[in-house]
């Protein structure tokens, strides 16, 4: 097996990686296509500014997958925010803890992927799109199948709390499979605890079907310790009518990448990528984004606004597809970032590729520092100067904010946000 | 109040102002007219503090403080006050937050208890008659969006709340209609006051039916050239600034 493998990093996963019995066919597959492509090398064009490959192979050793970790009511109930109300999924190192969650709303079904074996497991994040998504098929243990059953409205968030730590293993490997029945709605929250300041790696898959006229909203914050190495790929196919909202808010990690996929199926869809990253220190943020419009008179929106202080970095790479067939599209994408230091790095790339001649796109990304005029306009008026600065880089960042859909998530996040600007930067 | 003595200050190794002189006192309305390029902005903005212009010579006394020291926030806590020429949009600042926030810094600084939100409302609505200011603009972002004169009524209306000792209108006037000028300019007379002064630097005469001043200084070259009273300015509008030119020219060969 050891001399099948592509790259070192490639064989590290291949001679650790666990057996489970479930789903052979997806796992075999997964672990087909990593032997055959191996993880990103350094100069792949997907993974060029985002060496994570390398970054693995140095700060973690051991390639098992971590063990659960010692959770208790207590912790969970500590790291909910002020004003949770909803249903709640708590996650230990990837793995679904049934004792620690609950789920009372009804119209809502939550199964192990193992006891419901959905069909559509691995239909929607396809495997030979990203190879992170072929190490998730054969390293995670078991996930979730969470069902919004048709006509349901769910007027209380779901929340998904994971805690993460390396646990002898260092790999974490949580998998999702979400499907929103016809009329559906729900919105989801994400956060994820790390446990300790260990080294570990998550790479997890969340796989989204938003039904006929379904709206769904997925709000995910990133706050993970310096050490973590986090992959995320979140893909939705997205059908009829049907209106999809992503926040991603980041702001800490040792290098993290986020891979963003709507599929906008059919005619009358929306799909919406909201993005913040605030960065300092060494904290690597990739955010890719692909938005596939496949047929006429759907929309998308897109924006993405980044404060990188330190020696950070963020990338954002945003593809647009307008199939011939998507004539009447609407695709607006923006990415805006202001650095606050001389060491800090931002790569932007917007990557449209439109094959009908009748739509509307636009996109642009800006780059930039602090507003001098600004910041002196509003001094002039008696504000300190930090004082001013946090106000001027509150009213950057809050325009992601806004969209947040759960109230108090957001009071949660504008808490955070505002902290964050008012000290570290 | 104000003493500028000898003030020499350049951008970026360009001299702009050489040699300002001028004293205004308490109770007083100057105005300082030039031609374009003259350095009328520059002094504005020295004054009020903007980093970007490097003071080379000179002093400024504001109330016996050593003015060029202080960070543009410490000036207007301490009472001075600019309003810009072009009032910079600031999106999702909103005007209502931003001026809670200036006005309480500013109290604090002055030793006076913060405006809880009822009073600094209620403040605010007796000021916003002053220059006939739309409440809708009020929970806007910054100056976004705003017409050129709404933008300059946002400035006296600042100026109302903040209740500077020293303001400095630059170009006020600038593209405002009449109607609007005589609404800023109404809010601007109502404002003075026996221990407050006014600096009206202007491009434009017409200003200065509205807003009458006590003394008229004209810039040139970054020198004030002439000084003299209200009918200095009519002089210059009948005559233009070419007279003006000439003699300094004169009187320098």
């Amino acid at each position: 097996m050891t001399t099948l493998a592509k790259n070192k990093i490639t064989e590290l996963f291949l001679n650790q990686a666990p057996s489970f019995e479930n789903f052979p066919q997806l796992r075999e597959k997964g672990r087909f296509l990593i032997i055959e492509n191996g993880l990103p090398a350094l100069k792949e064009e997907e993974y060029k500014f985002t060496p994570i490959s390398k970054k693995l192979e140095q700060s973690i050793s051991n390639f098992s997958p971590s063990k659960k970790s010692t959770l208790d009511q207590n912790m969970v109930q500590s790291h909910l925010f002020e004003g949770f109300e909803g249903d709640l999924l708590v996650f230990n190192n990837g793995n679904y803890d049934s004792s620690l969650s609950y789920v009372n709303q009804s119209g809502l079904e939550v199964l192990s992927l193992t006891d419901s074996a959905p069909e559509l497991l691995g239909k929607i994040a396809i495997t030979e799109k990203d190879p992170f998504v072929s190490l998730n098929d054969f390293y995670f243990e078991d996930g979730i199948f969470l069902k919004v059953k048709k006509n349901q409205k769910i007027d209380k968030p779901v929340f998904f709390l994971f805690f993460n730590e390396a646990n002898v293993g260092q790999v974490i490997s949580p998998r999702i499979l979400i499907e929103v029945e016809e009329n559906a709605e729900i919105s989801f929250l994400e956060n994820t605890i790390s446990l300790d300041d260990s080294a570990y790696f998550s790479n997890a898959v969340t796989e989204i079907k938003g039904g006929p006229n379904s709206h769904i909203q997925y709000n995910r914050l990133q706050s993970e310790n310096k050490k973590s190495i986090i992959v995320n790929n979140l893909e939705t196919d997205i059908h009829r009518d049907a209106t999809f909202t992503s926040v991603v808010i980041s702001l800490s990690g040792d290098m993290v990448r986020n891979n963003l996929s709507l599929n906008l199926k059919d005619s009358g869809c929306e799909g919406n990528m909201y993005g913040l990253y605030l960065l300092n220190g060494k904290t690597h943020v990739d955010n890719h984004t692909n938005v596939d419009h496949t047929k006429p008179h759907s929309e998308s929106n897109e924006l993405y606004k980044g404060i990188l202080a330190d020696s950070s970095r963020g990338v954002f790479n945003g593809k647009i597809f307008v199939r011939q067939d998507a004539q009447k599209t609407n695709a607006f994408q923006q990415n805006n970032n202001i650095l606050l230091s001389d060491d800090a790095t931002v790569n932007t790339k917007p990557q449209l590729e439109i094959w009908a001649d009748d739509v509307k796109c636009s996109h642009g990304c800006t780059t930039g520092q602090l507003d001098e005029e600004a910041l002196f306009y509003l001094r002039s008026r008696g504000l300190g100067k930090d004082q001013a600065k946090g106000m001027l880089l509150y009213a950057f960042a809050g325009e992601v904010l806004e969209h947040v859909s759960d109230d108090s998530f957001k009071k949660y996040l504008t808490s955070i946000v505002q902290e964050r600007l008012g000290s570290n930067f | 109040m104000l003493i500028i003595k000898n003030l020499h200050a350049s951008i970026e190794g360009t001299p702009i102002l050489r040699g300002i002189n001028l004293e205004v006192k308490a109770g007083e309305v100057h105005a300082i007219m030039g031609p374009n390029g003259s350095g009328k902005s520059t002094l504005a903005s020295v004054l009020a503090g903007r980093e970007e212009f490097e003071v080379t010579e000179g002093e400024v006394l504001f109330k016996g403080k050593n003015l060029l020291e202080l960070a543009p926030e410490e000036r207007a806590r301490e009472g001075v006050f600019l309003a810009f020429q072009y009032p910079v949009e600031i999106p999702g600042v909103s005007t209502t937050n931003f001026l809670r926030t200036a006005v309480n810094q500013v109290r604090d600084y002055r030793g006076l208890e913060p405006l809880d939100a009822v009073k600094f409302l209620s403040v605010m609505k007796e000021k916003m008659k002053l220059v006939e200011i739309d409440q809708k603009l009020m929970s806007r972002s910054l100056n976004e969006g705003f017409s050129g004169g709404e933008k300059k009524r946002n400035e006296i209306f600042q100026m109302a709340m903040l209740e500077p000792t020293l303001s400095i209108l630059d170009e006020t006037d600038s593209g405002l209609d009449i109607d609007a000028l005589r609404i800023v300019s109404n809010g601007v007379n109502q404002l003075k006051s026996a221990e407050t002064a006014t600096i009206v630097v202007t491009h434009y005469q017409r200003l200065l039916d509205y807003i009458v001043p006590d003394f008229v200084h004209v810039l040139f070259n970054g020198r004030i050239v002439k000084s003299g009273t209200k009918d200095l300015a009519l002089e210059l509008e009948e005559k233009g600034y070419d007279w003006i030119k000439e003699e300094v020219n004169a009187t320098s060969v």
